[in-house]
C-alpha cells in the first residue's frame, strides 16, 4: 500500500512539472462531462414533466371511458354507469383564453377521482370544501399564475365574459392546465351537464353490471392508459436531437483526453521504465496508473456536473420555448435534478477517460523494461492502420445507405447521420493521406518536399483532433443549412399566410360588427376578410378549425404543398377542407380522403383538397369556410378578421382604429409586428442548436490546441535536423504553422461536401419525421465561407501557441536534441 | 408520491365532512367538527312531531345525517355474522340545495360484513344533484352507487317495511329483505336525542323490530342468512358540545323482546354524558335516568397503535339488567377514512341475546 502510495506521488510528479497538460486533460474532461450531462439534464426535466402532466389529472396514466364518434358525453351517463358498479369518474376538457392566451381547463370530480389518477393537484389541505363550495378554486401552476400575470386569488375573466374561480396556486400542478370543479367547468365552457371523458378507477368495488346492460353505455369506448404518452412520442425526436448532440460533444471532449494522455505517456515513458527497473511490476504499475486516472475523471466530472448544470439551466428557458411552440409540451422553467443524474455524469466521466486512455494503458503494460529508443516502424504502422480505417469507413457508409433504403422510424435518420458522419470521421486520414501524397509528388524544391512527407508524417498524431475538427465542421454545415433553408422558407410562407396587412380582433361580436361598418365608409380599406376558429378533435389528436371568406387574396397568395383543381370552390361550398401538413402526415391523409369533423351539430364530413405548410403549430389545423364553420358550431366568436388595406394608408388606420375602439396591441396589429413575433419564436426555437453547435466547435478547436501541442513536443527529432542544416527558427515556425492550416483547410473543405449531406439528411429524412415538415433544400454558399473562416481562425489559434514555443526555443534545447540518445 | 398526496386530500375531506373522524386537530370541535357551531344550519328543537314517511327522507336544512342499519344473522349452521349498511349526508353550506354540481351535499357510505373470523369493509362517496347519490321520501329509497336501501310501493310508511338492502365490496356483498310488523321507535324524548346539558341534541328515532333474510356472499361464496335489525335515523346540525370527544353506543336485542339503546358520550375533562332508551315488549320507548345507567368496559383488544374496550358490562339497575358484553371479532375495525369500531356483539349474563356496538373517538 505504502509502495503504492510512492509510486502515484511520482506519477503526479509530473503533472507538477507540466501543469499546462494536467490542465489539458482535465478540459477535455470536464468539456466532455458538461455538454453531456447538460443534455442528460435538460431532457431528464422534460421527462419528469411529462410524466407529470401525463400522470397528472386528466393525463393518460388512466384507463379512459370516451364516446365512440369523440364527441362528448351526456352526464348521465356517469351516474348510470357509478349505479352499475362501475368505478369511474366524470372529467370535462376544454380550452378557454385568458387575456388572449389558450389554457387547458380539465373540470374534475375529486370525490369519484381514482386515487391513481389524481396524482398533482391535492384538492387538500385546505380542504376539499373549498374546492367544491363557491366560489372554489382554479388549481394553477406557480409559473402559469405568472405567465398570466395573476396573483393567488385572482378571479380573471374569459375572454366569452365569464369568470373563473380564485385562482390557487399548487406546485404540483401541470404548467399551462387549469383544474377545476367538473360543475365550474361545465359552466366556463358553456357545456351544461356535459362530460368528455370517464376516467376508470383500477380500484376494484365489488360485481358490476356489464357495459352494454347500462343505458348509453354501447356508445362508450374503452381506451386503455398509455405506458408512454403522447407528449413524450411527440418530443422524442427532439430528444433524440439534444442526445446526438450531447453525445457527438462528448465524443470530441475524448479526442481531447485522448491527446493529453497520449502526451504525458510519452513524456512519462523514461519515468515508468524507471520506476520498473526499480522493481515496481507491470500490474502495480498499471494499476497505480488507473488509480491516478480515475482519481482525474472524478475531479474533472465534478466540475463537469456543475458546469454542465449551468449549461441547462441556461438553455433551459429556450429548450421550454421551443417545446412548448413544436409541440405544446409545458416544461417548468427550474431545473430539478435527481440524484442519478450526478451518479450518471461521473460514471460516463470515469469510462471515458479510461476509453481514452486505453491505448496508452496497453502500451504501457507492454512496456519492454529495457528498450532504448522507441521503434522507429511508424510508418508502416501508419499505412496499416490507414487501410483498415478506410475499410471501416467503407463498411460504415454501407450501413448508412441500408438504413436509409429500409429505415422509415427518425431512429433510423438519425442512424443515417451517424453512419454518415462516423463513416467520413474514419476515411479522413486516407484521404488526407491521398491529398498530401499527391502534393508531394508534385512538389520540387527540396524543402517542399519535406513540408509534405512529414505533413503526411504528423498525420497520425493530428487526425484524432482533425477527425473532431471534421465532424464538427461537418454538424456546423449541416444544421446551419438546415436552419438557414428553413427560415428562407418559413419566411415566405409567412409573406403568403400573412397575406392581409391589418389583423384585428374585436373585444364582441357586437363590437365586430360596429367596426366593420366603420370600415365600410374608409376608402383606404379594400376588402374585410372574416377568420373563425374552432376547436375539435379528430383521431384523437386536438385540431383547430380555421374558418375563411372565399377571397381572392387567399386563392392567389395561400401557399400550398399540393392542392386538387377546383380546391377552392370545393372549400367555398363548405364542402371540403385544406389540412396542415402535420395534420396529413399524423392522420395519413391525402388529397381526395375525406375526413368526419365532430361538431356540436353533428358529424361534418370534408374532403381533403389540399395540404399547406404550418411550421411550428403543435396542433393539427383544417383551413373551411367560415360560413359552413359557423354553421356547424354555432356560438363561436366571430371577431376576427383581416383587413386589405393600401399599404400607405396602413399606420393611420391602425392609429384611428385603436383610438376609435380602444383596441390595445393584443387585438389590433399589422403584418410586419405579426411576422416580427412569428421570426421570434421561430428563432427560438433554434437557438439550442446553434448553442450547442457552437459548443462544439469550440470543443473542436481545443482538441486541435491540445493535439498540437502533444506532436509540438515529440517532433523536436525531426525539426532539430532542419535547423542544423541551417533553417531558422522563424522560417521553421513559419513552416510549421502552413503545415498546421493546410491540414486543417483540407479538411474544413472535406466537410462542407459532408456538411451538405448531414443537411440534406436532416431536411429529408429527420424533419420530416421529428416536426412533420418537409422543406426545400437550399445552399447558402457565403455561410460555408464564414465556417471554413472560423475553422481556419481555429486552427491558427490553435497552433499559435506551440509556433511561439518554438519561436522562442534555446537553440540550447535544439542542440540536446544530438546529446541524448533518443 | 401521488396516492399518499391523494391520501392527504381525501384526509382533508375527512376534516371538512367531519362525520365521524376522529383526527386530532378536530378534538377542539368534539368530533372532527360534530361539534361545530350549527350556525345558519336549522336547529333542533324540542317538541318537534316527526311525520313519516317525509321524515323517511332527507333534511337539507340540517348538516348531517344518517341511515344507520345494522343486522345480527346466523346462517343454517349456526354461525353468526353481522352486517352493516350505512349512509351518511353532510351539507358544506346551509341553505337551497339546488341540482347538478352546484349542489353542497356529500354523501358518504360504509357496509360491512363481519364474522368470527374476519371482517369486511367498503366505503363510498358521492356529490349531491347529480343522481349519484340521494334519498328520496316517497318511494322510500336510499343509495349511493351500486348500493341501495329501498321501499318501494308496499312500503308502509309506519313501520318501514318491507325494505330490500344491498351492498357490495371488492370481498363482499349481502342482499337482505327486512320486514317489521310493529311501528317505529322514537328515541329520546319522543325523538328529540339530548347529547349534552348545553342543548346539543338530534332528532332520532329507530326500528329496532326488522326481521331480516337473505344472502352474504364472502369470497364468491354465497350463504343463506337470517336474523334481526336495527335501523337508525338521525339528523342534526351540531349533534355534539365541542368538548365531547368520542362516544360508545349499543343497540341491544334482548331474549325477551325488549330492546335496548345505549350511549356514552366521552368528555374531554373525563366525565361522561349517558342516555338511553329501554323498548318494553309494549313498544313503548321509555328514556333511561343518565345515574341509572353504568358501563365499564371489562377488556381492551390492541389495533395498531388503538387499545379498544371490547368487552362490556352493562348494568342498569331499575330494569334489574346486568350483563357483559363481547364481541363477535374484536378487529371489528373500520378502517375507512374515518375509522371507528362498529361490530356484532353477544349479551350474557342477566338477559341474554344479540346486538352491535360502535366506538369512536380511540
Amino acid at each position: 500500500m505504502k509502495r503504492a502510495l510512492w509510486i502515484l506521488a511520482v506519477l503526479l510528479s509530473h503533472w507538477r512539472r507540466h501543469p499546462m497538460q494536467l490542465a489539458t486533460l482535465l478540459v477535455g474532461l470536464i468539456s466532455a462531462t458538461a455538454l453531456w450531462s447538460g443534455v442528460q439534464a435538460l431532457n431528464q426535466q422534460a421527462r419528469i414533466s411529462y410524466d407529470r402532466a401525463a400522470s397528472a389529472l386528466g393525463g393518460a396514466r388512466t384507463a379512459t371511458l370516451v364516446g365512440s364518434n369523440g364527441e362528448s358525453l351526456p352526464q348521465q351517463i356517469f351516474v348510470e354507469l357509478r349505479r352499475a358498479g362501475w368505478p369511474v369518474s366524470p372529467m370535462l376538457e376544454g380550452r378557454i383564453q385568458i387575456g388572449g392566451r389558450s389554457l387547458r381547463l380539465l373540470g374534475v370530480e375529486p370525490l369519484s377521482l381514482p386515487i391513481e389518477a389524481s396524482a398533482a393537484p391535492a384538492i387538500g389541505t385546505s380542504g376539499l370544501q373549498g374546492f367544491l363550495s363557491p366560489p372554489g378554486q382554479t388549481l394553477i401552476a406557480p409559473d402559469t399564475l405568472a405567465e398570466l400575470k395573476a396573483a393567488a386569488g385572482d378571479t380573471p375573466l374569459t375572454n366569452t365574459g365569464l369568470t373563473l374561480p380564485p385562482l390557487t396556486p399548487q406546485n404540483e400542478s401541470v404548467p399551462g392546465l387549469l383544474v377545476v370543479d367538473i360543475g365550474v367547468a361545465q359552466r366556463l365552457l358553456n357545456m351544461p351537464e356535459k362530460i368528455s371523458q370517464l376516467l376508470l378507477g383500477q380500484r376494484d368495488l365489488g360485481p358490476r353490471a356489464p357495459l352494454a346492460s347500462i343505458a348509453g353505455g354501447e356508445t362508450l369506448r374503452l381506451v386503455e392508459p398509455d405506458a408512454e404518452t403522447d407528449l413524450e412520442r411527440l418530443t422524442d425526436s427532439f430528444h433524440l436531437n439534444l442526445t446526438a448532440f450531447g453525445l457527438l460533444s462528448f465524443l470530441v471532449g475524448l479526442f481531447i483526453v485522448n491527446s493529453a494522455i497520449g502526451l504525458a505517456f510519452e513524456q512519462r515513458r523514461p519515468m515508468l521504465r524507471t520506476l520498473r527497473a526499480c522493481g515496481v511490476s507491470a500490474l502495480q504499475l498499471n494499476s497505480v496508473l488507473i488509480v491516478e486516472l480515475v482519481g482525474l475523471a472524478l475531479l474533472a466530472g465534478l466540475i463537469g456536473l456543475v458546469c454542465g448544470y449551468f449549461i441547462a439551466a441556461t438553455l433551459l428557458p429556450d429548450v421550454a420555448a421551443s417545446l412548448r411552440g413544436l409541440y405544446g409540451a409545458q416544461i417548468p422553467g427550474e431545473l430539478t435534478l435527481r440524484p442519478q443524474w450526478w451518479a450518471a455524469g461521473l460514471a460516463i466521466s470515469v469510462i471515458g477517460a479510461l476509453g481514452a486512455a486505453s491505448a496508452s494503458l496497453l502500451k504501457a503494460i507492454r512496456l519492454p523494461v529495457l528498450a532504448a529508443a522507441q521503434p522507429y516502424a511508424w510508418q508502416q504502422a501508419q499505412q496499416t492502420a490507414l487501410i483498415v480505417q478506410g475499410a471501416l469507413a467503407l463498411i460504415v457508409f454501407a450501413g448508412g445507405v441500408g438504413c436509409l433504403l429500409l429505415g422509415d422510424s427518425l431512429v433510423a435518420g438519425f442512424a443515417v447521420l451517424a453512419a454518415i458522419l462516423l463513416g467520413a470521421a474514419l476515411a479522413l486520414p486516407a484521404v488526407l493521406g491521398l491529398v498530401l501524397l499527391l502534393s508531394e509528388r508534385v512538389a520540387r524544391k527540396p524543402l517542399a518536399k519535406w513540408f509534405w512527407a512529414d505533413s503526411r508524417m504528423q498525420l497520425s498524431g493530428l487526425s484524432l483532433a482533425l477527425m473532431a475538427l471534421l465532424l464538427a465542421l461537418g454538424v456546423n454545415v449541416g444544421v446551419g443549412t438546415m436552419v438557414q433553408s428553413f427560415s428562407k422558407t418559413f419566411t415566405g410562407w409567412l409573406d403568403g399566410r400573412l397575406a392581409a396587412e391589418v389583423y384585428l380582433n374585436a373585444a364582441s361580436d357586437a363590437q365586430a360588427v360596429e367596426i366593420k361598418a366603420w370600415l365600410r365608409d374608409r376608402p383606404e380599406v379594400q376588402a374585410v376578410l372574416p377568420g373563425s376558429r374552432a376547436e375539435a378533435q379528430l383521431g384523437g389528436w386536438p385540431i383547430d378549425l380555421i374558418g375563411f371568406a372565399d377571397h381572392a387574396t387567399y386563392r392567389e397568395q395561400w401557399p400550398l404543398l399540393e392542392s386538387s383543381p377546383g380546391a377552392w370552390d370545393l372549400v367555398a361550398r363548405g364542402e371540403a377542407a385544406l389540412i396542415s401538413e402535420q395534420l396529413a402526415l399524423r392522420l395519413k391523409l391525402k388529397l381526395g380522403d375525406r375526413v368526419a369533423v365532430p361538431t356540436p351539430q353533428g358529424s361534418w364530413p370534408l374532403e381533403v383538397v389540399a395540404i399547406y405548410a404550418d411550421y411550428g403549430n403543435p396542433r393539427g389545423q383544417l383551413g373551411v369556410a367560415i360560413a359552413a364553420l359557423v354553421a356547424h358550431f354555432p356560438g363561436i366568436a366571430q371577431t376576427r378578421f383581416g383587413l386589405r388595406v393600401t399599404p400607405a394608408a396602413v399606420p393611420a388606420l391602425v392609429t384611428a382604429l385603436r383610438e376609435k375602439f380602444a383596441l390595445d396591441n393584443r387585438s389590433l396589429a399589422d403584418q410586419a409586428a405579426l411576422k416580427a413575433e412569428s421570426r421570434k419564436i421561430f428563432n427560438r426555437t433554434f437557438a439550442v442548436t446553434n448553442a450547442l453547435n457552437a459548443f462544439t466547435l469550440g470543443i473542436a478547436g481545443v482538441a486541435l490546441l491540445t493535439s498540437l501541442l502533444t506532436l509540438s513536443q515529440s517532433r523536436l527529432p525531426q525539426l532539430a535536423p532542419l535547423w542544423a542544416i541551417g533553417i531558422t527558427r522563424r522560417k521553421l515556425a513559419v513552416i510549421e504553422l502552413m503545415k498546421t492550416l493546410s491540414v486543417a483547410l483540407i479538411t474544413a473543405l472535406l466537410a462542407l461536401p459532408l456538411g451538405l449531406v448531414v443537411a440534406w439528411c436532416l431536411i429529408a429524412v429527420v424533419n420530416v419525421k421529428a416536426f412533420g415538415w418537409r422543406l426545400p433544400f437550399q445552399v447558402f454558399p457565403e455561410q460555408l465561407v464564414q465556417l471554413v473562416g472560423i475553422a481556419m481562425l481555429a486552427s491558427l489559434l490553435a497552433a499559435l501557441l506551440p509556433i511561439l514555443n518554438l519561436l522562442r526555443m534555446q537553440p540550447a534545447q535544439l542542440v540536446k536534441v544530438f546529446a541524448d540518445e533518443r | 408520491m401521488s396516492d399518499s398526496l391523494f391520501r392527504l386530500s381525501r384526509r382533508g375531506f375527512a376534516a371538512g365532512l367531519a362525520l365521524l373522524a376522529l383526527g386530532r386537530n378536530a378534538r377542539a370541535q368534539g368530533f372532527a367538527g360534530l361539534g361545530r357551531d350549527a350556525g345558519e344550519f336549522a336547529k333542533v328543537e324540542p317538541g318537534r312531531a316527526l311525520t313519516f314517511p317525509l321524515d323517511h327522507g332527507a333534511h337539507p336544512e340540517f348538516r348531517i345525517e344518517w341511515w344507520y342499519l345494522t343486522a345480527n344473522l346466523q346462517d343454517a349452521a349456526g354461525k353468526a355474522y353481522g352486517v352493516q349498511w350505512t349512509l351518511f349526508r353532510q351539507a358544506m353550506r346551509p341553505g337551497e340545495q339546488p341540482e347538478g354540481w352546484a349542489n353542497q351535499q356529500i354523501w358518504m357510505a360504509h357496509a360491512a360484513l363481519t364474522s368470527a373470523d374476519t371482517h369486511r369493509t367498503a366505503e363510498r362517496f358521492a356529490r349531491g344533484g347529480v343522481g349519484q347519490a340521494g334519498v328520496t321520501a316517497t318511494p322510500f329509497r336510499a343509495w349511493i352507487d351500486n348500493w341501495q336501501m329501498q321501499g318501494g310501493e308496499a312500503m308502509a310508511p309506519a313501520t318501514l317495511s318491507p325494505l330490500d338492502v344491498a351492498a357490495s365490496g371488492a370481498d363482499f356483498s349481502y342482499a337482505l329483505r327486512l320486514t317489521a310488523e310493529r311501528p317505529l321507535v322514537l328515541q329520546g324524548d319522543s325523538g328529540y336525542s339530548k347529547k349534552s346539558e348545553r342543548g346539543q341534541a338530534s332528532y332520532y328515532y329507530s326500528q329496532p323490530y326488522f326481521a331480516a333474510s337473505g344472502s352474504v356472499t364472502l369470497d364468491g361464496k354465497a350463504v343463506e342468512v337470517k336474523g334481526q335489525a336495527w335501523m337508525d335515523r338521525e339528523w342534526s346540525s351540531q349533534p355534539l358540545a365541542s368538548d365531547q370527544t368520542g362516544w360508545d353506543w349499543f343497540s341491544l336485542h334482548l331474549e325477551t323482546g325488549d330492546k335496548v339503546m345505549l350511549f356514552r358520550l366521552r368528555q374531554s375533562d373525563g366525565a361522561n354524558y349517558f342516555a338511553g332508551n329501554w323498548i318494553g315488549t309494549d313498544g313503548k320507548s321509555v328514556q333511561l335516568a343518565p345515574d341509572a345507567i353504568a358501563i365499564t368496559p371489562t377488556a381492551t383488544t390492541q389495533i395498531g397503535q388503538r387499545q379498544l374496550p371490547t368487552a362490556w358490562r352493562i348494568a342498569i339497575a331499575p330494569r334489574r339488567l346486568a350483563i357483559d358484553t363481547t364481541p363477535l371479532n374484536p378487529q371489528s375495525w373500520m378502517g375507512t377514512s374515518f375509522p371507528y369500531w362498529e361490530g356484532p356483539i353477544a349479551i350474557r349474563g342477566s338477559h341474554a341475546g344479540v346486538g352491535y356496538l360502535e366506538m369512536t373517538g380511540y
